[in-house]
């Protein structure tokens, strides 16, 4: 019973918050929805039993990735008027598009059948005791681990692709050499020198 | 009684009950938190620290918390005055929160689950979102700048936490707290893991902002950092929250590190205390050093924080996170291989 209550008041945060993610005005509200929506979703996950997805969620898009959106939402200086200017003149091509896609998934969804193993294997999640944790390691680490690898490999080239793409050498940046502040030695840079009475040492000799 | 505690209602009242049970040391614990620190830190500098309010100054805490209460709250204008409300309750929530899955005694904890360091590392992950609420709900250039600075730290220092966590699972084979205390039956994994139990105490450090990582409230260049436009009651979430943090690391610590609520004496008469005991006594040892190293080190630079995250401490997890794993498949130490 509770475990119902659950689902159905988690499942309305969900929903609720995605339209909120689409509604609200203001950029920042919108990413904390969607923060407030992966939350949620990890919560379902959980209710279903997939331990280790409802806390990989969790970590990957909530800790990391959403942080980076807030970041980035944060940093821009928006003018949210401007946005809605062109608002009629762009609501027919929106509309269009939407119709579109609109269509295109009813084809999709229309066309679906689904396997005949597929809700048979639904109802044995897991092997017989053994956590969701150990079932998905031994399936991405034995059975997949080409594909797996391969994955990781397009998101390196990827990441990889990003920091090119956005890297600029800054050349009058002043950065720190730690290896080589700690090799100076006193005698690299200091030069000891008895100044006589009433001459003092005059600065032109003393350049070395 | 105990088939009322098998019913719906019954677990969620059990559950609350010993939610209770945590939380109320917890709050106690976190209340004298900063009276040890106050104390600790004032024998280091050849002071007395607080010593007027009753016994010792023993008082001191609860005469803060009062005066905290009774200030007057202050809502900056041009905040967000919603979101700017929520943010110390939720950088306090998820301090609180995360005790749910710590094992204080032998099966001692509220949800013994079997992804429990998942759920810690989750919630640890979480923490930035109260402290970058507050920077920009405060609509303050200080704050913000605070906060920004101190999302940075936490996201780049929980990078090598996580290949830390992924060495010790390793080494244990499991993700449940409990088992993760039971391997080190023999001997604690700050033994075979030092260098990584040293890195995981500094990240811990920068993942809850103390010094010398405390570049998120600096007071000499951003005034205080994410929590400047806080005030009464508010300011004390935030205050209560980062202790209660100090507290979970060095629960985590403990739990990952030193053996837990285990003995560290393996025969009669030691075993015989309550791990409860235990498990305390490193905790508390953790939250000595943390007040030590507060007392002694300076403030690092924002350039040499990331530095040390990114340039040194995630190349050595990383390389020992892969020689860890080689030394055990090569051994066969495996475990459930």
């Amino acid at each position: 019973m509770i475990a119902n209550l659950a689902f159905y008041l988690f499942s309305f945060i969900l929903l609720a918050s995605a339209v909120m993610v689409v509604t609200s005005r203001n950029p920042v509200h919108a990413v904390l929805f969607l923060i407030l929506a992966f939350i949620n979703a990890a919560v379902l996950f959980l209710l279903a039993g997939a331990e280790f997805l409802a806390f990989i969620l969790a970590i990957v898009y909530v800790g990391a990735v959403a942080v980076l959106f807030l970041f980035v939402v944060m940093m821009l200086d928006v003018d949210f008027t401007a946005w809605r200017e062109g608002f009629q003149r762009y609501a027919p091509i929106g509309a269009l598009v939407a119709l579109v896609l609109f269509v295109e998934l009813a084809v999709v969804v229309a066309g679906w059948t689904i396997a005949p193993g597929a809700s048979a294997a639904r109802m044995f999640p897991t092997p017989d005791n053994v956590t969701d944790t150990v079932a998905l390691g031994s399936l991405i680490y034995t059975s997949y681990l080409p594909l797996f690898q391969l994955s990781g490999i397009i998101l390196l080239v990827a990441m990889i692709g990003a920091i090119v793409l956005t890297h600029r050498e800054r050349k009058r940046a002043k950065t720190q050499n730690l290896a080589m502040q700690h090799a100076r030695r006193p005698e690299d840079t200091l030069v000891m020198v008895s100044a006589k009475l009433n001459e003092g040492i005059l600065p032109e000799k003393e350049t070395l | 009684m105990s088939g009322f505690f098998q019913t719906d209602l019954g677990i969620v009242i059990l559950t609350l009950l010993k939610s209770l049970a945590l939380i109320v040391p917890l709050l106690i614990g976190v209340a004298y938190l900063t009276l040890f620190e106050r104390k600790v830190m004032g024998a280091m500098q050849l002071r007395k620290g607080p010593n007027i309010v009753g016994p010792f100054g023993l008082w001191q805490p609860f005469a803060d918390a009062l005066k905290m209460l009774f200030k007057e709250t202050i809502i900056p204008t041009g905040s967000d005055r919603l979101l700017f409300m929520i943010a110390p309750m939720i950088t306090f929530g998820l301090a609180v929160v995360a005790w749910a899955v710590i094992p204080v005694s032998n099966h001692w904890a509220i949800a013994n689950i079997n992804v429990g360091i998942l759920y810690l590392f989750a919630i640890s992950s979480l923490g930035v979102y109260g402290i970058i609420i507050a920077g920009w709900a405060s609509n303050s250039k200080y704050a913000f700048l605070g906060a920004l600075r101190s999302a940075a730290q936490m996201v780049s220092y929980e990078v090598s936490m996580g290949f830390i966590i992924v060495t010790v699972l390793v080494c244990v084979g499991s993700l449940n707290l409990n088992d993760i205390v039971m391997a080190q039956r023999h001997f604690w994994f700050a033994i075979p893991l030092f260098p990584l139990f040293v890195i995981f105490f500094i990240s811990g450090l920068a993942e809850t902002n103390r010094a010398p990582f405390d570049l998120a409230e600096g007071e000499s260049e951003i005034v205080a950092g994410f929590f400047v436009e806080y005030s009464a009651m508010s300011f004390a979430l935030f205050f209560l929250g980062e202790y209660a943090n100090m507290i979970l690391i060095s629960a985590m610590t403990t739990t990952l590190f030193l053996g837990g609520w285990l003995s560290p004496i393996p025969f009669v008469p030691f075993t015989m205390i309550p791990g409860v005991f235990w498990f305390l006594l490193k905790v508390l040892m953790c939250l000595f050093v943390f007040v030590w190293v507060r007392a002694t080190l300076p403030r690092l630079r924002y350039d040499q924080l990331m530095a040390l995250g990114w340039k040194v401490f995630l190349p050595i997890t990383l390389v020992y996170l892969v020689a860890v794993a080689g030394v055990m498949e090569y051994f066969g130490w495996l475990p459930n291989a």
